[in-house]
């Protein structure tokens, strides 16, 4: 499929003697949200990581946006991860304690070189429903929704096409969970941003997502 | 309370009660965050308290455990004090199986201490028991099991010893904290499974702190729902569940996808809680409740029997029907 965001082709991710995701294929378009669903250990997670390069697979091909990722080098992938950005489960996890919100949002920005301004930083947050002020607050002073929303916004400092969400509300309560979910619906109608979305929730699946692969030891067993 | 509602059993209140808890408040630095809560837990029950983070449905089952934070002051009556005999007669299930096993003994030898700390039995005894009880939570080949190490358990296999730790004493209660949380749906529903055949063995009773309504509705007889440190509903899960007669436990139902409408933006509950210390006058949920009405905004609503149910709302004979609506855009 030419026209596709993200083609992934017969991957592999070995860990030793274990196959831990087993020539999986998928497509996903601009603007399409793409469930992975299946149970623990069931290789969705590794499929999100050979997806964002973060674990070279052992076998098979990512295509994004026209380009083969898995032969580019560290150096040839520095133009494209901008492009694909990661949004994890643990919202206080993946926002370093000791850094303010703006810091971290601001962060993907400079690691490209780029200085952003404090409207900059501003805008993202208002972006994803957080008061600017927040941009001087720590993570602990925010709350679960709160640190994901943070997140989110950390994701799309660098402008992406593609976000990979690995379970993003799985840990939040079902009030602030469909705030999460609003949000990022409103950001996918509003920017035409492809998700990978990794999540075991069946009904959080079902509502969300326009098409879902079905995983179970490695493999896609429906989808 | 009206007196003319007679106490039978299906009562908010039963004579039988295995624990009482009346007026528990639980502050810390003068802060209140659990506000004169009273439930009762019935023997042999599955009690599921809900409600938003920061509610107090963890302090509260840990009230019961007397496991309260270090700074906590607790006041009203817990009755009887099981929580003095604790691994006995009351005990906890925690949230995370990994770190609830010491790395270091064998599985056995730590189950044979918990029997040991509460029972004056010989170590063989003790050793008989430990083995009975992993024996019983489906754990193969228990006896070669139990001198095995943590992690030499699967991961399965570690919540079954847990749920066999919290259970080898034969309490009256097991308190389960978000037992469930990390796991996907098909490990969720074998933990809870082996949780409820342990509690039918041994003829305990469940207090269940969960934010998972799937897990409430197929594993809870009644549910007790929090915000704001009180008292908002308490009843039988599935009538409950069915047909909410708080505004928050609507709201709560409405922001799940199960009872979503179709397309793609979710009900959500407006705003957040309110933080301790800084409550709305009135009732604590009138910022964001759709229904809000003047005596809302004045005085907070105490807990009235409303059919088989404890509800605490000035306006819940207003409530529609189905009262998720109320909360679609």
């Amino acid at each position: 499929m030419s026209d596709a965001l993200l083609d992934v082709r017969d991957l592999v991710v070995r860990y030793g003697d274990t196959t831990a995701v087993d020539h999986v294929s998928f497509t996903l378009a601009p603007g399409e949200t793409l469930a992975l669903n299946g149970p623990s250990g069931c290789g969705k997670s590794s499929t999100a990581q050979a997806v964002l390069q973060l674990r070279r697979p052992d076998a098979g091909e990512v295509v994004f946006e026209g380009r083969e990722l898995t032969t580019l080098t560290e150096r040839e992938l520095r133009p494209v991860r901008p492009r694909m950005q990661p949004v994890f489960q643990d919202p206080y996890g993946s926002l370093s304690p000791r850094h303010r919100i703006g810091d971290a949002v601001a962060e993907p920005l400079r690691i490209q070189g780029r200085r952003p301004t404090p409207d900059q930083v501003a805008e993202l947050l208002d972006r994803v429903g957080l008061d600017p002020s927040y941009g001087d607050r720590r993570p602990h002073e925010l709350s679960g929704g709160q640190c994901q929303r943070a997140g989110i916004a950390r994701a799309l400092a660098s402008e992406p096409r593609l976000l990979v969400l690995d379970e993003p509300v799985s840990s939040l309560d079902p009030s602030v969970r469909a705030g999460v979910l609003n949000l990022l619906a409103d950001l996918q109608d509003d920017l035409g941003l492809g998700y990978l979305f990794i999540c075991h929730d069946r009904a959080v699946v079902r509502h969300f997502a326009d098409r879902v692969v079905e995983m179970r030891e490695g493999r896609v067993i429906s989808g | 309370m009206p007196s003319d509602v007679p106490l039978s059993p299906d009562a908010p209140f039963p004579p039988d009660a295995l624990l009482s808890v009346r007026d528990l408040r639980i502050a810390f630095d003068g802060v209140e965050v659990v506000r004169g809560l009273s439930f009762d837990v019935r023997p042999r029950e599955a009690l599921a308290i809900v409600g938003e983070s920061g509610a107090g449905k963890s302090l509260t089952a840990r009230a019961l455990l007397g496991m309260l934070p270090r700074g906590a002051t607790r006041n009203g009556t817990i009755e009887p004090d099981l929580a003095a005999h604790r691994g006995r007669r009351i005990s906890l299930v925690p949230q995370d199986a990994l770190s609830a096993l010491s790395p270091v003994h064998p599985v056995g030898d730590q189950l044979a201490a918990a029997v040991r700390s509460v029972a004056r039995v010989s170590r063989k005894e003790a050793r008989a028991r430990a083995v009975a009880a992993l024996d019983r939570v489906g754990i193969p080949d228990a006896a070669r099991k139990a001198r095995a190490y943590p992690h030499e358990y699967s991961g399965g296999m570690r919540q079954r010893a847990v749920i066999a730790m919290a259970t080898v004493n034969e309490p009256d209660i097991v308190v389960a904290d978000e037992p469930t949380t990390a796991l996907d749906e098909e490990r969720r529903d074998q933990v809870l499974r082996v949780l409820a055949e342990q509690r039918e063995a041994v003829g305990a009773a469940l207090v269940l702190v969960t934010h998972d309504m799937d897990v409430v509705r197929d594993h809870a007889d009644r549910v007790l729902v929090m915000y704001a440190g009180r008292l908002t509903e308490l009843g039988p899960a599935e009538e409950v569940l069915a047909r909410p007669r708080a505004p928050y436990t609507a709201g709560l139902l409405a922001s799940l996808p199960q009872h979503a409408p179709p397309g793609r933006r979710l009900p959500a509950l407006r705003g957040t809680p309110p933080a301790p210390g800084s409550l709305p006058p009135g009732c604590a949920f009138t910022p964001r409740c759709p229904l809000a009405a003047d005596a809302c905004h004045t005085v907070e609503p105490e807990p009235q029997e409303v059919e088989k149910r404890l509800v605490a709302c000035h306006r819940w004979p207003e409530l529609p029907h189905p009262a998720t609506e109320l909360f679609h855009e």
